[in-house]
């Protein structure tokens, strides 16, 4: 299999704010690939970039052999784009949008409604309906409908479940699933590190560097830590006092629960659990799990 | 071309489901023009005067009729203290005051000339420039009736061949009533019509970056003269539009004479709203906001109104600034349209300003285009 996009030592500044560092990366055809990472990373600069909408000050990168820069009239006609922020005409009805886009790309509705339909026909009932009068969750359906209206090769997709409920999100991904079966490649960025687990190979990004570039299994198994969970009625006290402890390597939030890792790489539940009856804690249950994407992020953040 | 029919009609779409959009570009011109025109005057009437006077003979009050029964001059009061009329002027209560002195009457009689004393308040030196010339008209028409009776008592028979004064006599050509109107309503619709043209194309395309849609489409394969053909062409067409309701108006309120041929007045409509618009797609290239669009569109506006010759001739300003309205479309276009409209210009009058306004629109559009970019 050939590569749809290759990243070859980009670097963007503004001003002096670095917000790619020399980053290399390359995607393969037809595989969903998410580029995770907090607000703030450079996962949109670099969606920009490959959109041929931003100019890379250092290095290349070209989709489908097309380079960005020189080639960006022919990359603009097979790659489709979603950004992050809701782009379409808000005035204009789902159909007007649908139709507009469809123009500009020299087809129309109807020629390419096979891969648009599963999509466009949940809002189709509302096609008159002003885009700006959408829910959160139609209006991603709607401007995926529009990238995809001129079946393009690669789709980029910028953080398109931001702001989007839960049954939505999960829909969403079930169609990108179909949509690969297309034949398309898709790269999809997002803030949310359990949609991670649905892409075939994902890219840890962080202050503008890329971390790491693995399938999410690969990454969790390359996990280099036991990890454990602690479940207590008052995990404040006890994620404070076990800051300070001196065996501590890192220790998380997560939700109802602590992700603690111990320094000493052979700890077990029953020595912690000793050790750390002798610190006087709350009342806690401790047990060993199995890292997520999210642990792997945060113990490659600490690694830096 | 299908590209550009579906921006367009994207574009008119977006242009009236805006509610405020009708009211903002066929009703405000409109209500503009009217107010405008009425108020916008140079006419100064209605100068409060008043008389300090001492002499009391019927010289002098036929010297205070005069001033009176034109409508330029309204009575404030009288009396014979300096000081209330002195208080009259600071408080504003008065525009001018006219001491006539003791014996005015009988020296007028006696030597056939007197003396008078006009303060005038010339805080608007407008105001006091025209006051003093109403009152030199008044003064020297009252006198040189006096004279001609004073001879006619005295010495009748050489007062059939005197040459008495040169009368001047105006004839007001172009304009024979001096309808100020006339003179400032087709004014107002090049104003107005730049007002829409400006604004709106400006505003236009920085709402697409505002908004974010101009990410959109910009990684589509659109090309650069199709999106700015479909963002412009419906404003060209508007401006067409609101030129012709308000030259209607113009028309029909204010009955503005169409002495010179409608084709020329359009074609060179048509010619200056593709600076105008080209202006506005410069201004939109280098904003980011809508506000930010707004205030330079105002910036370029306000200059090129108060320079255009409008309101202050162009003749009477400084060389510099003579010079420097050279620049502004807006000088063109109110030349043009008041040579065509009033005084039937053809169009071998107008050809420089033909060949002027479409240099500019040329030179603008190519900047503007150069300037716009489909990425950052």
């Amino acid at each position: 299999m050939s590569q749809a996009v290759i990243i070859d030592h980009v670097s963007k500044n503004y001003g002096k704010i670095k917000a790619l560092r020399n980053i290399n990366l390359e995607i393969q055809q037809q595989e969903i690939f998410g580029l995770i990472g907090p607000d703030g990373a450079g996962k949109t600069s670099l969606f920009r970039i490959l959109t041929t909408l931003l100019l890379p000050d250092e290095g290349r990168a070209s989709i489908l052999g097309q380079d960005v820069i020189r080639d960006y009239k022919k990359i603009r006609k097979i790659i489709g784009y979603m950004p992050g922020r809701f782009s379409l005409y808000q005035d204009l009805s789902v159909e007007e949008n649908l139709s507009l886009f469809a123009a500009i790309f020299g087809t129309t509705i109807e020629e390419n409604y096979d891969l648009v339909k599963e999509i466009y026909s949940q809002i189709e009932p509302f096609k008159k309906r002003k885009a700006g009068n959408l829910s959160g969750g139609m209006k991603q359906k709607l401007a995926l409908s529009c990238a995809l209206i001129h079946k393009p090769e690669i789709l980029f997709l910028d953080e398109p479940t931001t702001g989007v409920d839960p049954v939505s999100r999960k829909e969403f991904w079930g169609m990108l699933r179909r949509l690969k079966d297309y034949g398309i490649t898709i790269l999809v960025s997002t803030p949310y590190m359990d949609e991670a687990n649905l892409c075939d190979r994902i890219g840890l990004i962080q202050n503008g560097e890329l971390l790491s570039v693995n399938t999410p299994e690969q990454l969790k198994s390359e996990y280099p830590n036991r990890l454990f969970a602690i479940h207590s009625e008052k995990k404040y006290q006890i994620l404070q006092s076990l800051k300070g402890y001196e065996n501590t390597h890192s220790i998380f939030s997560f939700g109802d629960e602590i992700h603690y890792v111990d320094k000493r790489k052979n700890a077990i539940p029953e020595v912690l659990e000793n050790d750390f009856n002798g610190l006087d804690l709350p009342e806690f249950k401790l047990k060993e799990i199995q890292p997520t994407v999210e642990d792997c992020f945060l113990e490659l953040m600490q690694q830096k | 071309m299908r590209i550009i029919f579906y921006m367009l009609k994207k574009e008119f779409r977006q242009i009236f489901r805006n509610k405020a959009m009708i009211p903002i570009i066929f009703v405000a011109p409109l209500i503009q023009l009217i107010i405008l025109s009425n108020a916008a005057t140079f006419e100064i009437r209605n100068l409060k005067i008043y008389f300090n006077d001492f002499d009391k003979s019927t010289y002098a009050q036929r010297l205070k009729n005069a001033f009176v029964q034109t409508d330029y001059f309204i009575l404030v009061g009288e009396s014979t203290n300096r000081d209330i009329a002195e208080r009259k002027l600071e408080l504003n209560h008065a525009d001018l005051v006219c001491e006539i002195p003791v014996n005015f009457g009988k020296d007028l009689q006696k030597y056939g000339h007197a003396k008078l004393f006009l303060k005038i308040n010339a805080i608007d030196g407008t105001k006091a420039g025209v006051g003093i010339n109403y009152s030199q008209n008044i003064i020297q028409k009252f006198t040189s009736d006096i004279a001609q009776e004073v001879i006619l008592k005295t010495n009748p028979e050489i007062a059939v061949e005197l040459p008495y004064a040169v009368n001047i006599d105006y004839s007001n050509w172009y304009n024979e009533k001096l309808d100020y109107q006339t003179y400032m309503v087709p004014g107002l619709l090049v104003l107005l019509v730049t007002l829409i043209a400006a604004f709106l194309s400006s505003m236009n395309i920085v709402r697409e970056k505002e908004m974010g849609t101009i990410e959109q489409i910009n990684v589509t394969p659109i090309l650069k003269y199709q999106f700015i053909i479909g963002k412009l062409l419906p404003f060209w067409i508007l401006g067409l539009v609101v030129f012709s309701v308000g030259l209607f108006f113009a028309w029909l309120i204010f009955n503005i004479p169409v002495a010179g041929s409608l084709w020329i007045i359009y074609a060179f409509t048509c010619i200056y709203l593709l600076a105008v618009l080209g202006l506005g797609l410069f201004i939109s290239t280098i904003t980011d906001t809508q506000q930010q669009a707004m205030f330079i569109s105002w910036f370029f506006f306000v200059i090129f109104v108060l320079m255009s010759g409008l309101f202050t001739a162009i003749e009477n300003m400084p060389v510099w600034a003579q010079k420097l309205t050279l620049l502004n479309p807006l000088r063109y276009f109110m030349e043009v349209i008041r040579m065509v409209l009033l005084k039937g210009s053809g169009f071998q009058d107008v050809r420089i300003h033909f060949l002027i306004i479409g240099g500019f629109s040329i030179l603008i559009n190519l900047f503007a285009v150069w300037r716009y970019r489909k990425i950052t």
